[in-house]
């Protein structure tokens, strides 16, 4: 479909699925989409994050062709496809607002793209009755959009676009139109229809969990531009900067400067303590470097540890909160920093911390990270 | 106490409104010449105007012109409302905006003044177009057409543009676009907007008493030319008639769409129930 001549000629020799090389989009010269650059393999799942207006949608519009990139070039399968209408790329989206057609029952809706490629009718009506199946609709086939709830409503916006098997699916907010308790539940059943199908899939949310549990691959997008591309524990575990540490999760951050700095670790010297990472990070002695850990990753205990000189902080609990499978706890620290702490209930009858008590937090070499951006 | 003020005023308000277009209704049965004195109940109007040929030509015409305008006008009226809301920036926006809406607040005495002079002008220099049915049509249009955008660009206003991108998506160019999803969706609305001008021209007396030549006369002027000349049962007869196919048509118009809306609702309260019991399970 795709292989036109004048496309065949822009043909690079490239084997990556798809390839985003140094695109931006301006619009009245601000730029959604600034000078970005990304491969997708075949067969991934891959998720643009970020806030609203970080350019995110923008990118996923210049990939479904409904914007055109003001620099630069989409490959798919080594076509460039950045001039090509929407309705010649071989590429589905499914819509925020799932976008069915309302005047059309499910059938329809589900063929209509099918037709739209003046396929034989009998075939037609073959590939939608598996469609049908893939999504567990097969009873509601002659219903209209508006007598469906809205899980049923996602499915067949999610059929339309596989029927004409696209060679790269793109989902805008999948989940956004569904209320809370219905999403945990598609989410799962969502990944598990692409991966089965194994259609490539770029989706775009900003919806942390949902990018989590949904991708293989997580790009962190703010004012246009990458700030981070990695596997979802990459992400959450080696932020590369501040801003994704901040964005993903909760952290708490310290910022100090860089007292010693060896190849297999590193002293962070800060206003609330020392911090000795078993990493080294690179730098210049004292600079500003700042240390990030997570709720979870931090020890409350009551007695002094053995050595308080590194990793330990003295403070009291301002407010307590117990969620069954863990309690989380608020510290005032002296320099008047408020530390969070996510305490997991591995036995029935743990150590509860109460409000006022005077408490130390530790945590390991390992589980920090130095953040110098 | 409050309530039965109400209902007063309400009941006033009603009487304003439909006592006079009753008491027509009831003087079109009655057997007197007189107007004002009842003389017994007959159909013989009813019967006269059956065969009184200026009645049923001026008819005819103002069927004729309403069915013409009515449907060049939801032409040009689509045409004019997706300029309006398809591109937000071209040059002279403003003032093509202000073109639409002019003919809604410019009197239609001006309207047709300012046109009969039009005519009149291009009749000096090209020897054409003869007043009658087609300067009728095209005045009557030239209005109707701002009705019918109005109309239209609300409803292509609040659909859903993802329609659209969705249907480009999955493979129609773009004019399929339009005949495939687009169109169907404004239907109504191209109904409305119909049926709006329809009745605009169907009455109109203002600019076609302006813009008519002889031999083309519309119903509005027969009853208002013979109201001049004192007041007629037949006349009464004719408002009858028309009263009656409106009153039928917009009861049964409106009986519908709220019979469909009504049904709509109960299914998306089914397809909603539906979907929590699925969670449940």
């Amino acid at each position: 479909m795709a292989n036109s001549p004048a496309s065949a000629a822009a043909k690079v020799d490239d084997s990556r699925f798809v390839r985003i090389d140094r695109l931006t989009k301006r619009f009245d010269e601000v730029a959604a989409v600034d000078d970005v650059s990304l491969d997708i393999e075949k067969g991934e799942i891959f998720a643009l994050l970020g806030s609203s207006g970080c350019g995110k949608s923008t990118l996923l519009r210049m990939l479904a062709g409904f914007e055109t990139p003001s620099v630069g070039s989409i490959y798919l399968e080594g076509n460039d496809i950045a001039k090509m209408p929407p309705y010649e790329r071989p590429i589905n989206m499914m819509f925020q607002s799932y976008a069915l057609f309302p005047h059309l029952t499910v059938w329809e809706n589900i063929a209509f793209g099918l037709k739209r490629d003046n396929m034989p009718t009998d075939q037609i009506a073959e590939r939608v009755e598996t469609m049908l199946n893939i999504v567990k609709l097969k009873p509601y086939a002659k219903r209209k959009p508006h007598q469906l709830s809205g899980g049923q409503q996602q499915r067949v916006a999610l059929a339309r676009c596989l029927a004409k098997s696209p060679k790269l699916l793109l989902l805008d907010e999948p989940l956004g139109a569904l209320d809370r308790k219905l999403r945990e539940q598609t989410q799962f059943e969502l990944h598990n229809i692409i991966k089965k199908v194994g259609v490539t899939c770029v989706l775009v949310t900003h919806d942390q969990e949902e990018a989590m549990t949904m991708a293989d691959r997580i790009a962190v997008m703010s004012e246009g531009r990458f700030k981070q591309v990695g596997k979802p524990n990459e992400i959450y575990e080696t932020p590369s900067c501040r801003f994704v540490a901040d964005f993903i999760g909760n952290v708490n951050m310290f910022g100090g400067t860089l007292e010693v700095d060896q190849p297999d670790h590193c002293v962070i010297d800060t206003m609330h303590g020392k911090f000795y990472l078993d990493h080294g990070i690179t730098g210049t002695q004292d600079m500003p470097v700042s240390v990030a850990v997570r709720p979870e990753k931090i020890n409350l205990q009551r007695d002094p540890p053995a050595d308080p000189q590194y990793n330990c902080l003295r403070g009291e609990i301002a407010d307590s909160g117990y969620f069954g499978s863990f309690s989380l706890y608020r510290m005032n620290l002296a320099s008047g920093m408020k530390l969070q702490i996510q305490i997991t209930h591995t036995e029935r009858h743990g150590e509860l911390f109460q409000r006022g008590e005077t408490v130390f937090a530790t945590c390991a070499p390992d589980s920090l990270v130095a953040l110098t951006t | 106490m409050e309530s039965r003020i109400g209902k007063f005023w309400l009941g006033a308000g009603y009487v304003f409104l439909y006592l006079p277009i009753l008491t027509l209704i009831v003087f079109s049965f009655n057997d007197s010449k007189m107007v004002t004195l009842w003389g017994g109940f007959t159909f013989k109007w009813y019967g006269v105007i059956a065969h009184d040929t200026e009645v049923v030509d001026g008819f005819l015409l103002s069927l004729k012109v309403a069915l013409m305008t009515a449907s060049a006008s939801v032409c040009l009226g689509m045409l004019a409302a997706f300029a309006m809301v398809r591109y937000k920036s071209f040059f002279g926006r403003t003032a093509f905006s202000a073109h639409i809406n002019a003919p809604l607040v410019v009197p239609e005495v001006i309207t047709g003044l300012s046109l009969l002079l039009f005519f009149v002008l291009c009749q000096r220099l090209f020897g054409m177009p003869e007043r009658g049915v087609f300067t009728i049509w095209a005045g009557h249009t030239s209005v109707g057409m701002a009705y019918a955008a109005v109309v239209i660009q609300s409803r292509l206003l609040e659909m859903d543009k993802s329609l659209e991108e969705a249907a480009m998506d999955l493979g129609c160019r773009p004019f399929q676009v339009f005949y495939l999803v687009t169109f169907p969706m404004i239907a109504q609305a191209l109904m409305s907007a119909w049926l709006l001008t329809f009745t605009i021209s169907l009455d109109d007396v203002v600019a076609t008493a302006f813009l008519s030549g002889p031999g083309s006369t519309t119903l509005p002027i027969v009853i208002l030319s013979r109201a001049r000349l004192g007041l007629n049962p037949t006349v009464n007869a004719i408002a009858t008639i028309t009263v009656a196919v409106v009153a039928v048509g917009v009861l049964a118009g409106s009986l519908w769409l709220n019979r469909q809306e009504r049904k709509r609702a109960a299914e998306q309260a089914a397809a909603y129930r539906e979907g929590t019991l699925a969670l449940a399970s």
